[in-house]
């Protein structure tokens, strides 16, 4: 079994990282700041003005540490990537499933139906938990979204045409985020959902979504990495130059409980306000960047929580399900699994 | 598993300044030094087998000594500071 290892974020401007002995070392202004032992880690994220020398990459690509580039502001620029490895073999079984539009529906309906499962839970956390201080009609929406999440996933199982099933991605969404701000138990206008905008985000919860999708985008990733998977291609997400679509595809199961509950976490539990985000003059909202600081603390938290794994039937750390999918996701296309059995959070 | 290495060095003559050294490398590529010539190590079995039989190789038998505590998987509750320099948790989430 794969342990856990930590990932390390590096926020400071103008750091400087190497490598020293087996050791990572950042310096800022010629003065070391930090020091320490990379048979510890498993990721490097480096946002914005960091730079990190040939020989501290070349180690990280020696021994799987994935290392990602990120803006100041969290949006993806780069990774970097050591000799493709893993099993050519799967990687090609992955492009021609990939290709067969019936192979390719059958991953997809698994995909959507834990994504649905998951989305349904979250709203059912909310109406189990809170339903004596939800408001009447909040709790009628809340139940109406529930029963048309239930209804959607029970559809997307027996459907194999993949135009369908996006469009049963569309109405799952409209329905989720139809009702994404009644889950928000705080009065502060500025903290309300009013619908889902990104590229810019455009209201504080909408920053923060785009946010925490990127930082499990980077997990996904360098889990479909480890299974010996190409995250470029994907099966829901259709093949664009530069855009992981594997590693996207993967996410659609994990965004309810790794980010979408998270996000409602910190807000609800008011460990972020409004004074944390800024409004550009585009109009776009951005998260500080001392706040980013705790959003990265609360997800690092969030991923060494233990929950149990329906079906490996085992209890493993949040931070570790990516990589059990992408196994799973493998077996299924070696033939060893006769479906892909996503991820259900219950 | 957390083993926490000490060791001491004679070092009267230049050889003995080099083991110093050397020792001090090898701890601190898989460890954090916590004092001048103490490092925590937190590592998984098979690799601190080759990391100790390394350590054992570096030093003179005949008057230096190391010593390994080993501290087991719930290590934490067994380690309190007090005072300067705290170390830092490799657990916790790493934000630099």
């Amino acid at each position: 079994m794969r342990r856990q290892l930590n990932t390390l974020y590096v926020t400071t401007d103008g750091a400087w990282l190497r490598k020293d002995g087996e050791n990572i070392v950042m310096d800022v202004e010629g003065e070391t700041r930090a020091r320490l032992p990379m048979h510890m880690l498993q990721g490097l994220v480096c946002y914005g003005r960091v730079m990190a020398s040939p020989a501290l990459l070349g180690h990280c690509a020696e021994h799987g540490i994935t290392v990602s580039f990120l803006t100041p502001n969290g949006r993806f620029l780069a990774r970097m990537e050591g000799p493709v490895s893993g099993n050519v073999l799967l990687r090609r079984q992955q492009y021609r499933c990939t290709d067969d539009p019936v192979q390719c529906a059958a991953v997809v309906q698994h995909l959507l139906a834990g994504k649905f499962f998951n989305q349904r839970a979250v709203i059912g956390r909310a109406l189990r938990d809170h339903s004596e201080k939800l408001a009447p009609e909040d709790d009628a929406a809340l139940t109406h979204a529930y029963q048309r999440l239930s209804r959607i996933g029970d559809k997307v199982l027996g459907e194999l045409s993949l135009d369908v099933l996006r469009g049963l991605e569309g109405e799952a969404a409209q329905a989720y985020f139809g009702v994404f701000d009644h889950l928000i138990r705080v009065d502060n206008p500025v903290l309300r959902f009013k619908g889902r905008s990104r590229r810019p985000p455009l209201d504080a919860v909408n920053a923060l979504l785009s946010f925490l999708y990127t930082l499990v985008t980077h997990d996904c990733r360098s889990a479909l990495e480890t299974a010996g998977l190409d995250p470029a291609v994907g099966f829901l997400h259709r093949d664009r130059p530069g855009r992981p679509s594997l590693a996207l595809d993967l996410l659609e199961e994990f965004r309810p409980l790794m980010a979408d509950r998270l996000a409602l976490s910190l807000i609800n539990r008011r460990q972020l306000s409004e004074r944390d985000f800024k409004v550009m003059d585009s109009g776009a909202v951005l998260l500080k960047e001392d706040s980013r600081k705790n959003v990265l603390v609360a997800y690092q938290e969030r991923k060494r929580e233990e929950l149990r794994h329906a079906f490996i039937e085992e209890k493993v750390e949040i931070g570790l399900i990516p990589f059990i999918q992408a196994q799973l996701l493998a077996r299924h296309l070696r033939g060893d699994l006769d479906a892909y059995p996503p991820f259900l959070w219950k | 598993m957390m083993v926490l290495v000490s060791y001491d060095v004679r070092t009267l003559d230049q050889a003995g300044a080099r083991r110093l050294r050397r020792i001090a490398k090898v701890c601190q590529d898989f460890g954090q030094r916590v004092q001048l010539s103490v490092f925590e190590i937190e590592i998984d079995s098979a690799k601190w087998v080759a990391v100790q039989n390394e350590l054992c190789s570096l030093i003179d038998p005949a008057t230096d000594s190391l010593r390994f505590y080993y501290l087991g998987k719930n290590w934490q509750h067994k380690i309190e500071h007090v005072g300067a320099k705290p170390a830092l948790d490799l657990n916790a989430p790493l934000i630099l």
